[in-house]
């Protein structure tokens, strides 16, 4: 570090890593950015339940909650492969990797996976409440679910994003990271059903589920990136 | 500031493919790295930057100060790839990486201006041709202040009339105390610059 003060490095820091966040958002929303696929296969999944279920309201309500959020769990997986694979190809990740030195690599994988999630998973949330009238469900067994997910979902970037940095060398690597990162991912996703279960099911608790969801992601929002960076650091060739 | 390489070794997915290297730079000095393709030039950039792990020996930057304790942070590396993204305007992507970098030296304007793509900033890269990809590339080192710079094939598709301005943007980096390591093939016009002729060790 310079030899600057501590508060100018932060900030120097945080403004740097706003910078990559912008990009980032910017290159998700712009042609070719892939952040509409995600939404895409959410909705289609969702869409088709109902034919497959058939037209049992009850039966539908009842599964809402977990076909929502299984759902959402692929769809997060969807766009993973290319989160450091983008960089990777156009010279860009050298540079990040070499960055390491200025700002931890970390961090800058967790501004890529907060960037990403902004991008390509926030919009799935957005969309999970209008879905969720597809299925039958209650106004407050919608609303925990989005809640849920909104919890959620970061956790199964930050997974993810340990997966794509193992796999980022690999051309058509999207269903090995999957393959390696879906087992990771369930406590996640029992943990945000089971709190979706609970906002409806009157003796299943809501709170205790809820809470350890959140726990999960704030604990996966430090060891994901951090695995992350080894990964790179170690990988590139 | 002086950057220092000895008995330097290199390898990739276990074959070496150089060893024994060593060289010494001064500040305002250039090190041109020759050989067949094959020779190891490219691994040897990316072993100085750090990228690959050196197979033995040691490299080393001693004297950059506090702002430039190791390689990595006083080092701009320039490899095949230009690092852009051709969704972004060329402004865009040079603007993200003077903040990304640091220590911020000129404009965007005027480093766009400097490799001759004075006015094209708005376009987006991906519209630009190969030669211009290259100097919006180089242009990349302009906008943010490194010491040392590393360079794979920086020449590689630029014309005749660009190649000269680089040379005197290299130059001028060289007197004010900079230090570059290039990579190339053809004659990059560096006046007194060392050069390290690389063979295949196989």
């Amino acid at each position: 570090m310079s030899g600057r003060t501590e508060g100018g490095a932060q900030a120097r820091a945080s403004q740097t890593m706003l910078a990559l966040f912008l990009r980032d958002i910017r290159l998700s929303i712009r042609a070719g950015g892939g952040a509409l696929t995600g939404v895409i296969f959410f909705l289609a999944v969702i869409a088709t339940i109902p034919f497959g279920v058939g037209p049992d309201l009850k039966l539908l309500a009842r599964i809402g909650p977990a076909i929502l959020w299984i759902a959402a769990l692929l769809a997060c997986l969807l766009g993973l492969d290319r989160l450091f694979q983008a960089d990777r190809e156009d010279g860009s990740l050298d540079l990040l990797v070499l960055g390491n030195e200025r700002h931890m690599l970390a961090l800058t994988v967790l501004t890529k996976c907060l960037a990403h999630w902004t991008g390509s998973v926030l919009p799935l949330v957005i969309a999970a409440p209008l879905l969720g009238l597809f299925m039958n469900m209650e106004p407050i067994s919608i609303g925990a679910t989005a809640l849920t997910l909104l919890v959620g979902t970061p956790a199964i970037t930050f997974i993810g994003a340990a997966g794509a940095a193992v796999a980022v060398a690999l051309p058509r690597g999207g269903l090995l990271i999957s393959v390696l990162v879906l087992p990771l991912t369930i406590p996640v996703l029992i943990f945000g059903v089971s709190a979706s279960y609970g906002a409806v099911a009157e003796p299943d608790p809501f709170l205790q589920p809820f809470l350890i969801l959140a726990a999960l992601t704030l604990f996966l929002a430090v060891l994901g990136p951090a695995a992350a960076a080894l990964a790179l650091r170690h990988g590139t060739d | 500031m002086r950057l220092i390489a000895e008995n330097l070794g290199g390898e990739r997915g276990g074959e070496t493919v150089f060893s024994g290297v060593g060289f010494a730079l001064e500040k305002g000095q250039a090190l041109v790295v020759t050989g067949p393709n094959g020779a190891g030039k490219s691994t040897l950039l990316r072993v100085i930057a750090g990228l690959l792990p050196n197979a033995e020996g040691r490299v080393s930057i001693e004297g950059g100060g506090e702002d430039f304790p190791s390689i990595a942070s006083a080092c701009h590396y320039l490899g095949h790839q230009n690092a852009m993204k051709t969704a972004l305007s060329v402004a865009e992507n040079l603007r993200f990486w003077r903040e990304f970098s640091g220590e911020p030296v000129l404009d965007i304007e005027e480093a766009l201006e400097a490799v001759g793509l004075g006015g094209i900033g708005h376009l987006p890269f991906g519209y630009l041709s190969t030669g211009q990809r290259r100097r919006a590339a180089i242009a990349k080192l302009l906008v943010s202040h490194r010491p040392l710079w590393l360079l794979d094939e920086p020449t590689a598709g630029l014309d005749k009339a660009s190649e000269s301005r680089f040379a005197a943007l290299m130059m001028q980096h060289c007197r004010a105390g900079g230090i570059i390591v290039a990579a190339t093939h053809l004659p990059l016009g560096i006046d007194g610059a060392k050069e390290l002729r690389m063979g295949v060790t196989v």
